[in-house]
């Protein structure tokens, strides 16, 4: 029989199975001290700093060397979100004017990336000469680049010049079979190489690049685009091989393909991967590689946090009206940063502590498992967050996305993202309410319980209704800490027993 | 003996560095060859090098008006689904 235990919160939320244990350390456990230093404020790499700390892209590398079946180089618009596509080309020094003025502006920024719209190591002048002004006017920001590897072995001493710390490079296959079903070409050599030939010179490069960028402890993060079909069940060898060359982090993203993309997968009619697709990937691949769970799939010219796009306030016209005192900006992103550090560390010191015997007893939890405080029974359980700043912060009609976090007895675990559209605008943009509300519910149609800090009276009926369980009650909580919370009272409730998933679907 | 950037270009640079003749400059609203500097890489390149690394199909062509990359050439995407997709987009 099970005793009334008296408890001022949820059972575990006083352990290291909980806070921010959970997903963050199921990230960052399998880095070693240094890693974890090197990555602690760079969005990008680091769960836990995308909650704090934005980015930005600038778009001066628009030549491409290779072409890949998922990107049409014709494409431009302000509307759209994904990778490769940008509003405004910058040459070097309009790039770093840019920078000074965003990182003034939102003190938060702390990694300036060079990602496209073309491959930035086809650009090496613009490139190069960007990094080298920022490097001195700038000294407190973190450089990175992304590129699809081709040209890479050539630029890793310039880079490791440069103190560039990070890179990442995009690689989707080992097998030149698979390749030639990704890549239609290269230019190599000064000349186009076509299929089968061009995706095995493509992989050379790139694992050749990635095992220098190792053995210069340049950090590399190796993307993957998720192609159902092409390389779905070939994902987990990249994984594995990349890893064994030293990549410390894997993301693996899905593929976009729309016919209006003009994409060779969007007209061919190549289907994207679903979530739970994509999920189930990622999990198998975790076994062996820490793998990213927060990649927002972002524009070569984003802005601001993950999740957030501020581009437009930093047009060229706009940023030659501001007045900025670079100096003064300086001094105040370093006193953030110092900010910020000092609460993750005060975070991280409460969620190791043991159970706290200052609490005062409020309130009498049952709590089934507290003897021997072993696995639970309970089934894992997917539940979508309406966040911002690591805290369930946002009304679910003005989310632009959720953060899905699985929860489970071991803790809670960022496993991935949903777009969706704020459809409450508070004015006449709430015309299609309906239908983007329909299209929210279905992003989110393998998650048990939406939380959010507020929550409307319709839209509760129609979650419900589609078996996904609204909860405001932990409004500006730490996301894992509410997380866990609910699971709990799920576990209580006698929600979480084997065979009461299926209740859900019904 | 000439090539020749048409109205298709999207201005990506990727020939720009590439001409040993130094023969294409930016420009509004696309990039220009210098028909007068253009060799066509004869006697450099066993291959034009702008239309080597072009990634759009058509927007180079040559003396006669025959493009160099031609359409499906690049993307490998049938010209008759491409334009089935276009047909399809449009009548949304």
């Amino acid at each position: 029989m099970d005793l009334p235990v008296i408890e001022s919160s949820p059972p575990v939320a006083a352990g290291c199975s909980a806070g921010s244990c959970g997903s963050t350390a199921s990230q960052m456990d399998g880095l070693s001290d240094d890693i974890r230093a090197r990555v602690q404020d760079h969005p990008c790499y680091s769960e836990e700093a995308h909650h704090y700390f934005a980015r930005m892209h600038v778009a001066v590398a628009p030549a491409c060397n290779i072409q890949c079946h998922y990107c049409n180089r014709k494409y431009d618009c302000a509307n759209e979100s994904r990778p490769g596509v940008v509003s405004e080309l910058l040459m070097p020094d309009q790039a770093v004017r840019k920078t000074l003025a965003v990182a003034a502006t939102i003190p938060q920024m702390s990694v300036l990336g060079i990602a496209g719209p073309g491959d930035p190591l086809a650009n090496p002048q613009r490139t190069f000469e960007t990094f080298r002004q920022l490097a001195l006017q700038a000294p407190d920001i973190k450089l990175c680049v992304s590129t699809n590897g081709l040209v890479l072995p050539e630029y890793v001493e310039e880079l490791a010049r440069y103190d560039i710390d990070h890179v990442t490079i995009t690689i989707n296959c080992v097998d030149p079979e698979v390749g030639a079903r990704i890549y239609p070409w290269i230019f190599w050599k000064n000349r186009r190489v076509f299929g089968r030939e061009a995706a095995a010179i493509l992989i050379k490069q790139q694992q050749q690049g990635l095992e220098m960028l190792t053995a210069r402890g340049i950090l590399a993060k190796v993307n993957s685009v998720l192609i159902p079909g092409v390389n779905d069940h070939h994902l987990p060898e990249v994984s594995k091989i990349v890893k064994a060359k030293g990549a410390f982090l894997h993301n693996v993203m899905p593929l976009i393909a729309e016919a209006e993309h003009g994409t060779f997968y969007g007209v061919m009619g190549q289907r994207s991967p679903k979530p739970a697709e994509l999920k189930a990937l990622q999990d198998a691949c975790e076994g062996d590689m820490n793998m990213m769970r927060h990649c927002r799939q972002c524009r070569a010219d984003a802005v601001g946090l993950l999740g957030e796009d501020r581009g437009a306030e930093f047009t060229l016209d706009k940023i030659e009206a501001m007045d900025i005192d670079y100096e003064a900006a300086m001094v105040v992103r370093a006193e953030l940063r110092a900010q910020i550090a000092a609460d993750l560390a005060e975070k991280r010191a409460q969620a190791h502590a043991p159970a706290a015997p200052q609490v005062t007893p409020q309130v009498i939890h049952f709590q089934p498992h507290a003897a021997k405080p072993a696995p639970a029974a309970g089934r894992p359980v997917l539940m979508a967050v309406a966040a911002k700043n690591g805290l369930v912060a946002v009304h679910f009609g003005h989310a632009k996305e959720f953060l899905v976090y699985e929860a489970s007895a071991s803790g809670a675990r960022l496993v991935g993202h949903r777009k969706a559209e704020s459809y409450c605008a508070g004015d006449e943009n709430c015309g299609d309410a309906d239908l983007v509300l329909a299209r929210t519910i279905q992003a989110l149609e393998d998650c048990e319980v939406v939380l959010c800090s507020r929550i409307g009276y319709e839209p509760w009926g129609e979650l419900e209704a589609a078996g996904i369980q609204p909860n405001g009650e932990h409004a500006m909580q730490p996301i894992e800490e509410a997380v866990i919370a609910v699971w709990h009272e799920m576990l209580v409730a006698g929600r979480l027993t084997a065979g009461s998933t299926a209740a859900k679907r019904a | 003996m000439a090539l020749e950037i048409i109205e298709s270009c999207v201005n990506c640079w990727a020939c720009e560095p590439l001409c040993p003749n130094q023969a294409i400059h930016a420009a509004t609203p696309h990039f220009l060859i210098d028909a007068d500097k253009c060799s066509e890489c004869v006697g450099d390149f066993a291959e034009a090098q702008c239309a080597s690394i072009c990634p759009i199909e058509g927007a180079i062509i040559d003396e006669l008006g025959e493009a160099l990359n031609p359409p499906g050439s690049l993307t490998g995407i049938p010209p008759e689904r491409w334009a089935a997709a276009q047909a399809e987009i449009a009548a949304r």
